[in-house]
């Protein structure tokens, strides 16, 4: 059996990361490579990079930042973050990328899925999904951080996501992300009834108890969170030494 | 010297990088003399494994692998194309090893693509010198090769597989230690000191 996914996400401004606080033994904790190496080392499955530069000048820095990321980094990586052609697929892949995660191009293009998947492999594709539970119980897809609606409803886009060639969908629901109250989880578990892709859950995580309620309600195949980690609230090894202790298959 | 095959087949950085970490010296080359010369080969490999074997004929490197004597070593598509026969693509292979490649049915608790960390286990090869049976390497595949007397270990998917291969001086990897932590240095480190 594949081992459930602790995935810590970095957000990465203008080649330093952001939100973070200080770690023992961790001089910069600004240094994206020195902070993904701690999680590495900490027990962390892989890691997701976000570039929310919003200057061409931070774009490129984040892409060599990539270089030393793939050097230094003996797990696999995501990277996302303003991705919205083939050109910023195949820099970010020459980079070291192994996976990369789109979001709001894949809504305003769909065929980059196609075009991603049949050139680099479904395996380098992750589609990002952001989604809001309207009043009358639908879940729209939403885009640019949540700031724009679109017609796109969760499930419909989710399939047509797999069926292009994306290799896993990460999903969070915008009425959960930020609140620390845990996900919805009833949610989770029809997407993986529907999809034969695995699931990353995002936004939302309070607590291991959270975590470990996605992982088994929901059924999802790995979760990523940012601030529980960041925030030194919990390390990856306490939270996966909590999720063994209720039975759920973790790397330890 | 480390011979690394590039035959246009994604991206060799990852295997390039854990080299590195190792301090072993290499060269990333689809020249045919040099692979010849190279006391270790790596065969790395992402993506289709058909199209990955129209490349190796493209840059006329089958016979040239089949003719090695030292350790050679394929990572996933990589190991792949040293099997019997490939389903994707339906694809005829080098036949190095005695297994057919053939595609994961997607089940709930077994999802394709395999992707994260799974268990290997009834290792048998000096290459896992050091590793427990159990110990977590990361895989990322949708085909897998069946077992076969060549396998020297193996993990579970909803079926059983090979996740290594051996047949004489020839070795497969269908998981990355590249990408599997302090475990998969180890097991590049052993292949190296074959």
């Amino acid at each position: 059996m594949v081992a459930k996914r602790i995935i810590p996400c970095l957000d990465v401004k203008d080649g330093r990361t952001v939100k973070g606080v200080n770690f023992e033994g961790l001089r910069d904790v600004g240094d994206a490579v020195e902070l993904g190496r701690h999680y590495a080392r900490g027990g962390a499955d892989e890691l997701v990079y976000l570039d929310i530069s919003a200057t061409r000048d931070g774009r490129n820095t984040f892409t060599r930042l990539v270089e030393r990321i793939a050097d230094g980094i003996d797990i696999p990586f995501t990277v996302g973050g303003g991705i919205s052609s083939m050109d910023d697929a195949s820099r970010l892949l020459d980079a070291g990328a192994d996976k990369i995660s789109i979001n709001s191009a894949a809504i305003a293009d769909p065929s980059l899925v196609d075009r991603l998947a049949s050139r680099y492999g479904s395996q380098f594709v992750v589609v990002a999904v952001d989604a809001r539970r309207m009043d009358d119980g639908v879940w729209r897809v939403v885009t640019h951080g949540g700031t724009r609606a679109t017609q796109r409803e969760l499930f419909e886009w989710t399939r047509e996501a797999q069926e292009r060639g994306a290799g896993e969908i990460l999903f969070t629901s915008m009425n959960h992300d930020g609140t620390r109250s845990g996900y919805p989880c009833d949610t989770f578990a029809r997407l993986a009834d529907d999809l034969s892709i695995p699931i990353i859950a995002s936004g939302g995580a309070g607590s291991a108890d959270d975590i470990a309620e996605v992982l088994t309600a929901g059924r999802a195949d790995a979760a990523l969170a940012a601030s529980i980690f960041h925030f030194g609230e919990i390390t990856v090894r306490e939270l996966k030494t909590e999720l063994k202790k209720r039975n759920i298959d973790v790397r330890l | 010297m480390i011979a690394v095959i590039d035959y246009k087949t994604g991206n060799l950085r990852s295997v390039e990088n854990a080299l590195r970490r190792l301090g072993a010296e290499f060269v990333v080359t689809a020249d045919p003399d040099v692979i010849r010369s190279a006391d270790r080969v790596l065969l790395p490999g992402v993506g289709n494994a058909a199209e990955a074997m129209a490349n190796l004929r493209a840059a006329s490197l089958p016979e040239v692998i089949r003719s090695l004597r030292r350790p050679v070593l394929g990572i996933c598509v990589g190991m792949q194309v040293m099997c019997r026969r490939s389903e994707e693509g339906d694809t005829d292979c080098l036949g190095l090893f005695d297994a057919r490649v053939r595609r994961f049915e997607a089940a709930p608790d077994a999802k394709v693509p395999h992707m994260g960390w799974n268990r290997i286990g009834n290792l048998e090869s000096k290459l896992f010198k050091g590793i427990e049976g159990g110990e977590y390497v990361y895989f990322v595949h949708s085909y897998y090769p069946e077992l076969c007397p060549d396998t020297i270990a193996t993990a579970r998917h909803g079926v059983m597989f090979s996740a290594a291969l051996k047949y004489e001086n020839f070795y497969g990897a269908q998981f990355h230690p590249e990408k599997s932590g302090d475990a998969g240095e180890r097991i590049i480190d052993n292949f190296l000191k074959l």
